[in-house]
């Protein structure tokens, strides 16, 4: 009775799951769906980026960087006979590990070298997957990476993954992971310690959060989903270049979970899939679009800071505010 | 003896603001620490705290020393502060204030988080339990989910209160309690200090500016002037301190 | 030996060009504390400026500098008041936000007005000169006495001029500068034009030695950063060392390791120095 009851409080992500599983059937054309994909796999970049900005309060500029990482380790791996089973782990924790490492001597100070820093790492990571030819191959980037190696299951056979809709279940399972696990870290002891160093680092560290500690947490699980995003993408896509590690890449994300509502689980999955989606019907534009997004960010970021997830909040505040409000009168004047 | 300061000197760049002071605060008693505007008094909670490095000296927690540790540390080791610009969570509501005060009376991390072990779930029932009680210590319990922004003054203040004693520390550092308070508000305030020394025991060290509220409720007072201690004992002793006097109201007030 | 101190001569060069938009930026980001990520693309606009006005115009070399200084100068007020004014109060990371705006704005916006790829400026002292078996072009030689020059009318200008004062008292205590009536906003106006015009100078002064692109400025506006962090916030004799240092790294380092990673130089070298001093070589401690 008590999974009912959960059923119907969260209806409205139920219907949302529901939709998503059935997507392959209802959406008919090839080239939506490829956005949708594109689209659940940018979420997590956008979901792990809210991670160490939304909810940390860091600025990271540095997550195309790990989303190379994990991208270039896959590709390189499953190239040379490993198996993208084995492959993506890896490649995700390697970048998690170089997160910690760069984060070690960046987070422990001010929050504007952090930015600064991150920034360069992420541009340097570009610099050497262009420039270390014998590893990464240079500018012309790696080709024919292989696609996920199929899943045996017993008796039935094996899932492949050379369909869209396989291909589309995949980033969706590792969508739903990550959802998970950002819903477990944030609705948590350890969430709220994320918050709190955002919010108030002085009063955080005298209530006995390890700040330091806690930066260096969110930043290396925020580069852990960076790239797992990344190894998927060099699979599924099957090739990348320096470009797909560009500071542009991480520009996106930002504008995307900006508009979507930093530090709330929604905003970043709305913002991956929304803004591109506009921003594909804005493509006459051309590199006027470019310019649109970098004024939006300015506009978004001192008038709306919260995006749209904030906007919805504050209008739920507001209603029940005034609900509350005129019971009170009710209740006073005796009716 | 619960805490011993030896000798503490704090220099900021040419300004000497805590000079060669020492003290002691008994377990279970109120301390108050008293004296003009820029006497030190905020500079030497911040030493104890772990907040500022010390120049020089030495400060010991119940035989151990915990001079120029890191303030979560200390916190951790059972000493809870209180900040003179009410320092709360403001993104925040008022559960999640105090849960953040109980949080490290939790032993749980990243794993219990990620797997809801049973350790996560003891966690949260503890905390729960200990976030409900102090909602009802401090009087906030229908203000309970709302964001600290909608909560007035006074509130607040109750609030940081709670929030240092929800841990149940060994000693809570309340620096100006009652600063910015109308009258009424601050005897809610003195209230609120009698109850967390009677009721649950803590021993309670406060920096204070307005005398009256002082007098009533320390056992021992401690007089800072320009970073130095220039007297120290029970309120009647101190109320008479000629040194005292002169320090607050200047020269031609010592009778 | 010789190869040594061409190397040099180029370091210094180098260091000039990074000197001088290093001490741009140390004023903004050390005294406003406004972090400008922009400020490389803002000098990349002061180059683009210089050669529209050349091509366009028809002007001179010189009035194409003036003009160049004075458009990004004005520039740079707009910037100030309409992207970080407003984020004042607010908590730093939004500033960073903003700043990656405006940065994609002035890249794309230069783009489209004058495509992607790169343009030449005619060098205005072509001709060269040898020193101790070291070839000097008129122009790089421009950029090292210019760079000196002004250095010299900095110090001048921060000791000795009324504004420059003011610009230290606001720096060293913003409350107590508005106190004794001085006009905050008017302070953070004058010193983000005096940061845009220099950037504008040395972009203008080393254009015609390499091509110029859009995207010339996203590095060495890193760069200057580094150097800023290094030199400490708000040091100009710190942001000038830090400059020179720079560049005979990358000169020397390029010369003799590898050519294509001296960009990496500067950025290995501030995680070094903040993994040892996370307050930055001369920083100080935040009280």
């Amino acid at each position: 009775m008590a999974v009912l009851a959960f059923l119907r409080e969260k209806r409205l992500y139920v219907v949302l799951l529901i939709l998503a599983l059935a997507a392959p059937f209802l959406i008919t054309d090839r080239y939506t769906f490829q956005i949708v994909i594109y689209g659940c796999l940018f979420s997590i970049c956008t979901l792990s980026l809210n991670l160490i900005l939304g909810y940390t309060g860091q600025a990271s500029l540095a997550h195309a960087g790990f989303f190379g990482i994990g991208s270039y380790g896959v590709a390189l791996m499953t190239k040379n006979g490993i198996s993208f089973w084995l492959a993506l782990p890896l490649s995700a924790l390697l970048a998690a590990l170089v997160g910690f490492l760069i984060g070690l001597p960046t987070l422990r100070t001010r929050g504007s070298y952090f930015a600064i820093a991150t920034l360069c790492f992420g541009v340097i990571v570009s610099i050497v997957a262009g420039n270390w030819i014998q590893l990464t191959g240079g500018y012309s980037g790696v080709v024919g990476i292989p696609l996920p190696d199929p899943i045996p299951i017993p008796w039935i056979g094996s899932i492949g993954f050379q369909t869209m809709t396989a291909q589309y279940y995949l980033v969706l399972a590792f969508l739903l992971f990550s959802l998970l696990v950002m819903h477990r870290l944030v609705y948590s002891l350890l969430g709220l310690g994320f918050m709190a160093i955002r919010n108030n680092e002085v009063l955080a560290e005298a209530v006995g959060v390890n700040t330091f500690a806690g930066k260096v947490l969110s930043f290396v699980i925020s580069n852990f989903f960076a790239g797992l995003a990344g190894g998927l993408y060099a699979s599924l896509v099957g090739s990348i270049s320096p470009s797909t590690a560009s500071i542009e890449m991480t520009f996106n994300w930002l504008i995307w979970l900006l508009i979507g509502g930093v530090a709330t689980l929604a905003g970043p999955i709305i913002g991956a899939f929304a803004i591109p989606l506009i921003m594909e019907h804005l493509q006459f534009l051309e590199l006027y679009r470019m310019i649109l997004f970098g004024v939006l960010l300015i506009v978004v970021i001192i008038y709306a800071p919260r995006g749209i997830m904030g906007a919805i909040t504050d209008l739920q505040q507001k209603l029940r505010a005034s609900y509350e409000q005129r019971r009170e009168v009710k209740r006073a004047s005796g009716g | 003896m619960l805490l011993e300061v030896e000798k503490l000197t704090k220099r900021f760049a040419g300004l000497m603001a805590v000079s060669d002071v020492s003290l002691n605060v008994r377990e279970g008693e109120i301390l108050a620490i008293v004296g003009p505007n820029g006497a030190g008094k905020s500079v030497l909670f911040g030493l104890i705290s772990g907040l500022l490095k010390p120049t020089s000296g030495r400060i010991h927690l119940q035989g151990e020393e915990i001079t120029g540790l890191k303030p979560h540390v200390i916190a951790a080791k059972g000493i809870a502060r209180t900040f003179q610009t009410t320092a709360l969570f403001d993104q925040l509501r008022v559960v999640d204030n105090l849960a953040l005060g109980y949080r490290l009376r939790t032993t749980g991390g990243l794993w219990s988080t990620l797997v809801h072990n049973r350790r996560w779930q003891e966690d949260k029932d503890q905390a729960t339990a200990r976030v409900m009680e102090t909602l009802g210590f401090i009087g906030l319990a229908e203000k309970a989910f709302h964001f600290v922004s909608t909560l007035s003054q006074a509130e607040q203040k109750r609030l940081s209160i709670g929030v240092a004693l929800i841990s149940q520390p060994k000693m809570i550092l309340l620096d100006e309690p009652s600063g910015g308070l109308i009258l009424e508000d601050t005897e809610e305030v003195t209230g609120l200090i009698k109850k967390i020394h009677q009721v649950a025991g803590i021993t309670v060290c406060l920096i204070e500016h307005k005398m009256r509220m002082v007098m009533g409720l320390a056992d021992r007072i401690v007089v800072l002037n320009f970073g130095r201690v220039i007297a120290e004992g029970p309120p009647e002793d101190i109320g008479n301190n000629p040194e005292v006097i002169e320090a607050y109201l200047g020269e031609k007030y010592v009778a | 030996m010789q190869l040594f101190l061409q190397q040099v001569f180029n370091g210094v060069m180098l260091g000039s060009t990074y000197a001088i938009v290093a001490l741009g930026l140390t004023l903004v980001f050390g005294i406003l504390h406004i972090p400008n990520f922009a400020h490389g693309h803002l000098y990349m606009l002061g180059a683009y400026l210089c050669f529209f006005f050349i091509t366009l115009y028809g002007f001179g070399f010189w009035p194409a500098v003036i003009m160049s200084m004075i458009v990004l100068a004005l520039i740079g007020i707009v910037v100030e008041r309409l992207v970080y004014r407003p984020l004042r109060d607010k908590p730093h990371i939004n500033s960073f936000i903003a700043a990656v705006g405006a940065l994609v704005i002035l890249e794309n916006g230069v783009i489209a007005l004058w495509g992607p790829q790169g343009q030449r400026i005619p060098n205005p002292y072509p001709g060269i000169t040898e020193l101790l078996g070291i070839t000097m072009t008129y122009q790089r030689l421009l950029v090292i006495v210019a760079a000196i020059m002004l250095i010299v009318l900095f110090q001048i200008f921060i000791k000795k001029t009324t504004t420059g004062m003011t610009i230290e008292a606001v720096a060293q205590n913003p409350e107590g500068a508005a106190l004794v009536g001085i006009n905050v906003n008017r302070v953070s106006a004058i010193t983000f034009a005096i940061s845009t015009a220099t950037a504008a100078l040395a972009a203008c002064l080393v254009a015609p030695i390499f091509m110029i692109s859009p995207t010339m400025g996203a590095l060495l506006g890193m760069k200057a950063f580094i150097i800023v962090i290094l030199g400490g916030l708000g040091s100009i004799p710190g942001a000038i060392l830090g400059g020179y240092i720079l560049g005979l790294l990358e000169a020397l380092g390029g010369g003799y390791l590898s050519a294509a990673y001296k960009d990496v130089y500067a950025f290995g070298a501030l995680i070094l120095i903040l993994a040892i001093r996370p307050t930055g070589l001369f920083g100080r401690e935040v009280s």
